[in-house]
């Protein structure tokens, strides 16, 4: 569904961080990108949607060849390609049901974006969303009253709502908490199986790539070293990714350690939250 | 691990900031030669200074009492003027300005029309308000349109560049975030860079205002009209008393602006 062919980026400063990346990923399949900083990860998912523009190569959407498209083309391609960032990327002066709704900015037209006029199936599909990930009683907070998690979960509503064949995930986790960051990436995963949505997710943190994606593929100096299953990571392996390094505590058995602690007992928490910051402005 | 020698005693300096010595010697010494010249030809007539201090206690105390009543009706007309000036100058300019910033952020436009409204920006940046209103007196004629046409270009000037400096500013995450999703760029300015900047903007729009208040009283005394022109006829006629209330009034209106600006800054962060 996705295919990159020889996919070049070089920057202006000379740096190839991409040597001709050849990569395919099937529907469906929810894919884990590791590697050292610095290695292309950013840059690969970014040249998929063109945030980075590519110096070669192809990427292919299904059919569409998304390099060579013009403005409006390249729009209505991004529309199908949702991405969730690492620092959030929320708009944070804009309230919790304005950064969803920006998810829909590529299908509505601009007096209508202006006017926060929104068709009302957008609407109900933003309060299905936040409701889901367990939000829906905060749409009018700003964004930056929310914590990191919550902010997460309205990132994933903004990807999700533009109604996506393909999720193009950034270190969703790497400014959470190793509880949140569970969290989130177990609710991503639920997210992409309920819609059989493939995803892409940049990701430090072995240990979690290991628990939730299907495949792995390492990236090096802007080339694959690895490619396959997760269970396939070992010492040898991450070795020729990162470097030499003692590997063996990363790779222990992940499941093991895994509470098992679900996404309602999380809701559930912010829950109380909700009501204990209620309680506290009523002065209870 | 065997060559790491106890450092004691190891001399530590702060690095200086110019590197070179001869430079930093010769740019100490040419400032304090200059300084030395300049301060050393200033002519002072002590003489001349002694005799003016009664003079400008005698044209102080012209300023008591203010008079607001004689010429009541002139100082009405007046600030009316200057108010209508401010508020249009003021509107019109930030109007003007926002297509301008714009152009002139560099991460928002391409290459030439970055140069060309950083040009805008310089050319009235660069000119004083009474230099600007000279101008606009001899094109338009005495009267309040010409300081309404030279309040609205230094606007354009310092809300402009304040503006692009704002945009250029901004958390680029945020703005990639919204272009991602498939935005038009009048939607990506909407939803991505218009809330970034709006809090400071309107700040400084009030604190335009303010300026463009004070700026009206300036030009008036070249003859573009408001307050300025009636407290030039007034010194003009040597009525300090009536003068004195003119400048009464501006500093309480000032203040006003003031106060209100640092309310509403404060209401939108």
């Amino acid at each position: 569904m996705l295919r990159l062919q020889t996919l070049e980026k070089q920057y202006k400063t000379g740096d190839r961080a991409l040597k001709g990346v050849n990569l395919e990923v099937p529907e469906g399949q929810i894919m884990a990108l590791i590697g050292p900083s610095g290695a292309g990860k950013s840059t690969l998912i970014r040249c998929i949607n063109r945030l980075v523009e590519p110096t070669g190569g192809k990427v292919f959407l299904n059919d569409l060849e998304l390099s060579g498209l013009g403005a409006g083309a390249l729009r209505r391609a991004r529309r199908r390609m949702g991405m969730i960032f690492q620092e959030y990327a929320l708009v944070e002066r804009l309230s919790v049901m304005e950064n969803v709704l920006s998810g829909r900015l590529g299908y509505v037209g601009f007096w209508r974006s202006y006017f926060r006029k929104y068709p009302q199936k957008d609407i109900d599909e933003a309060f299905r969303l936040l409701g889901r990930v367990g939000l829906d009683h905060m749409v009018d907070k700003r964004a930056d009253e929310l914590s990191g998690g919550q902010r997460q979960r309205v990132g994933i509503c903004r990807a999700l709502i533009q109604n996506p064949e393909l999720l193009l995930v950034d270190e969703p986790t790497a400014s959470l908490d190793p509880k949140t960051s569970r969290q989130i990436m177990r609710l991503i995963c639920e997210l992409c199986k309920e819609r059989n949505l493939s995803a892409i997710v940049n990701i430090h943190d072995v240990m979690l790539a290991q628990m939730f994606a299907e495949r792995i593929v390492g990236l090096k100096l802007g080339e694959i070293v690895y490619d396959g299953p997760p269970d396939g990571l070992t010492p040898e392996v991450l070795t020729e990714i990162y470097g030499e390094e003692d590997w063996e505590a990363t790779i222990r058995k992940v499941d093991e350690e895994d509470t098992g602690e679900t996404l309602e007992e999380a809701l559930h928490e912010d829950h109380r939250a909700a009501v204990l910051d209620r309680n506290l402005m009523t002065g209870n | 691990m065997t060559d790491v020698a106890p450092a004691v005693g190891r001399r530590w300096k702060k690095p200086p900031l110019i590197k070179s010595s001869l430079w930093r010697w010769t740019l100490g010494i040419g400032i304090a030669f200059y300084l030395a010249l300049a301060f050393g030809t200033t002519e002072v007539d002590w003489g001349r200074v002694a005799e003016g201090i009664p003079r400008g206690a005698r044209f102080l105390s012209g300023f008591f009492p203010p008079d607001f009543v004689s010429r009541w009706d002139e100082i009405v007309q007046g600030i009316s003027e200057s108010l209508w000036m401010t508020v249009t100058s003021t509107v019109v300019g930030i109007a003007l300005s926002i297509p301008v910033g714009l152009g002139a952020a560099r991460n928002l436009a391409p290459k030439p029309v970055y140069y060309f409204c950083r040009g805008i920006l310089a050319v009235s940046r660069s000119f004083q308000e009474i230099i600007i209103a000279i101008f606009c007196v001899k094109l338009f004629g005495f009267g309040p349109f010409a300081g309404f046409v030279t309040l609205s270009f230094a606007t354009i000037g310092f809300y402009g560049k304040l503006l692009a400096e704002d945009i250029e500013d901004m958390d680029p995450v945020q703005a990639e975030a919204v272009r991602a999703s498939g935005a038009g760029w009048f939607q990506w300015l909407n939803y991505a860079v218009q809330p970034q900047v709006m809090p400071r903007m309107i700040g400084l729009g009030l604190y335009r205002l303010d300026i463009n208040f004070r700026e009206s009283a300036v030009v008036g005394i070249v003859g573009a009209g408001g307050i300025g022109a009636t407290l030039n006829t007034a010194f003009d006629r040597y009525e300090f008393d009536s003068a004195a209330a003119m400048l009464l009034i501006i500093i309480a209106i000032v203040m006003m602006v003031e106060y209100t600006s640092g309310y509403v800054r404060k209401w939108v962060q």
